[in-house]
């Protein structure tokens, strides 16, 4: 009670400073970025604010598409959150049961060998309901791109800890933080596939800034031109912020990530 | 760090923003390198506060690679502004031949 609540949020300017953006500048211009994300059909999605996996759908788009994979692409997702994407995207889609999509996925890749095939699954999906699949699919060397994006809960479920959620972290059924001694250590996914002589390419990235977007959509685009090569299983992990899960302001996001998550599952190329 | 209208500045881009799209996260405000992006007062039609423009872009494109709900378009100049912005040529630029 020591301070007196503003009306006025402090990082509002005087409005004469502001610069118009409700329509396209009327001085000799390039589009450099457009805000629909590649091959986007359908006009938004109803994910959180904050959330990041809509980030990591968009760099998934671009590669899929600056690849010319559009027409020769198909998806397979489990169940969360960033399975939204179907509606999004214009491009192939299969669901499947939790956690099985690398497993439908192999099934897709030996009928369509030509097609490049891809998982998309969240950390609850992959690493809590089907860790099996994907470890057997990577000791197969399946010629597929499984894709894990990991925020360490299950959003689309009211945030339950997962498998992947980070010690200490605090979820709906971790209040008091994940603790060892009763909920044990997070399985990383991606260091696990690693280890698999099938495994061709490993690689984790994240969306908490736009220098790790960037870096991850790199990471994205050389997973899928070794499956298109034939070269073996692939695998991209993507930390991604789900701040309604973490109990964060959404701007805390990225700070989060940073401190938690990438302090657990470091950033990199593993194999 | 205070962004003023007496600010020399020069600005080489400016981004278009889907006001109605925004679910103001904040993501972009930090992202932003020349800090020139800033949370409105007022609300957008879902009821969130959405990022307003000053002088000084450089058409990075970060507030468009953090952007969850795809809100921002993004323009280069051909030719810099400096001095203040606006929209169209500032009033101190001569007008663009081309």
């Amino acid at each position: 009670m020591t301070t007196t609540p503003t009306t006025t949020p402090p990082t509002t300017p005087p409005p004469t400073t502001t610069v118009p953006t409700d329509a396209p500048p009327d001085r000799p211009s390039r589009k450099v970025a457009a805000s629909s994300a590649a091959l986007q059909v359908g006009e938004d999605h109803h994910l959180c604010p904050g959330c990041g996996h809509p980030v990591a759908w968009r760099i998934l788009l671009e590669v899929i598409s600056e690849l010319d994979l559009a027409r020769r692409s198909i998806g397979v997702v489990g169940h969360g959150c960033y399975t939204n994407i179907v509606r999004l995207a214009d491009i192939d889609w299969l669901q499947c049961l939790h956690g099985r999509a690398p497993a439908v996925a192999t099934g897709v890749k030996r009928v369509r060998p030509e097609v490049a095939v891809f998982t998309l699954q969240g950390d609850g999906d992959m690493a809590s309901e089907g860790l099996a699949e994907v470890l057997h699919a990577a000791a197969r060397a399946e010629r597929i791109t499984c894709i894990m994006l990991n925020n360490g809960v299950f959003g689309d479920t009211g945030g339950q800890m997962t498998a992947a959620s980070v010690v200490g972290q605090r979820t709906k059924t971790s209040l008091e933080g994940r603790d060892p001694a009763t909920h044990g250590y997070p399985v990383p996914v991606a260091d696990l596939v690693s280890r698999l002589p099938g495994t061709a390419y490993v690689a984790r990235g994240g969306v908490g800034s736009a220098g790790a977007i960037a870096q991850t959509k790199r990471y994205l685009k050389r997973a899928f031109e070794l499956q298109v090569a034939g070269a073996g299983f692939t695998f991209v992990e993507v930390l991604t912020m789900c701040p309604t899960g973490w109990f964060v302001p959404t701007a805390e996001g990225p700070g989060y990530l940073g401190a938690t998550f990438e302090a657990t599952f470091p950033l990199g190329e593993i194999r | 760090m205070s962004s003023t209208v007496t600010r020399s500045t020069v600005t080489r881009g400016t981004v278009v923003i889907d006001r109605d799209r925004c679910k103001g996260c904040e993501l972009c405000i930090p992202a932003c390198p020349p800090s020139v992006l800033v949370m409105s007062a007022e609300r957008n039609s879902r009821g969130y506060r959405f990022p307003l423009l000053l002088d000084g872009c450089t058409a990075c494109q970060a507030c468009h690679a953090v952007c969850p709900d795809f809100v921002f378009d993004v323009y280069r100049f051909d030719e810099p502004i400096i001095g203040s912005a606006g929209r169209g040529p500032a009033a101190d630029q001569p007008e663009d031949p081309a």
